[in-house]
């Protein structure tokens, strides 16, 4: 069933191009930022498109281990944002 | 047929907000704006484009694959995951920024600020025909 989706592939791979562009602009942001959360900001922003990328991979070459691996990441950065915004406020870990 | 235009459209619209937060996370001038560029956009643009990708499982379901079934079921479980953890996390990181001590930039009223510090509210002495004004 892999042929209906033979148009879709090179849309999905330019869409992947698109949303590594954006990850290079907050990575612009995490060099730049002048404060720390600027900087965790951009962290946050880069991780919920890397999720996105890999949605988009795992339906641009058809398979479902992308798409679980995407769930993990999504759950595992809030987790990260969480604990660094702890950090940021000065409580303890 | 127009089922692929469909899911162009939303892979365009998805695309386009993705890019806009990007441009907006280098361009606004504060932690908390670009927070506010950062967060919405991306989660706005992630709907289109996961939505796209479970119409695509959707249709090689109806097809006959039941693999599609699988992609759509776990792109919606994504889908959810995404809602419920970004607006969580930009809450958590605006409220960090503030309590250590990040000022936003050319603000004129911080509400937030005076209620921590124990400060009275600014318009006591300006009368009641401010409040009346607005």
């Amino acid at each position: 069933m892999i042929e209906l989706l033979y148009g879709l592939q090179s849309t999905y791979l330019g869409v992947l191009v698109a949303l590594i562009l954006c990850t290079s602009f907050g990575i612009i942001r995490i060099i730049l930022g002048p404060t720390t959360p600027d900087r965790v900001v951009g962290v946050d922003t880069i991780n919920t498109i890397i999720i996105v990328a890999m949605v988009a991979f795992g339906a641009a070459f058809y398979e479902v281990i992308y798409i679980d691996v995407a769930i993990v990441y999504a759950l595992l950065s809030f987790i990260s944002t969480l604990f660094i915004a702890k950090y940021l406020e000065g409580g303890h870990l | 047929m127009i089922f692929d235009i469909i899911i162009y459209t939303m892979l365009c619209i998805g695309v386009f907000f993705n890019l806009l937060a990007g441009i907006g996370l280098l361009r606004f001038p504060d932690v908390y704006t670009r927070l506010h560029a950062g967060t919405k956009c991306t989660t706005f643009g992630s709907i289109f484009v996961i939505g796209s990708v479970i119409l695509i499982g959707l249709k090689a379901w109806w097809h006959g694959d039941v693999n599609g079934s699988v992609i759509a079921l776990h792109s919606a479980v994504a889908l959810v995951a995404i809602l419920l953890t970004n607006p969580v996390g930009a809450h958590a990181i605006a409220r960090a920024a503030h309590r250590s001590g990040v000022e936003p930039a050319r603000a004129v009223v911080d509400d937030l600020k005076d209620k921590r510090t124990g400060k009275k509210k600014r318009n006591n002495n300006a009368g009641s025909s401010n409040e009346k004004g607005e």
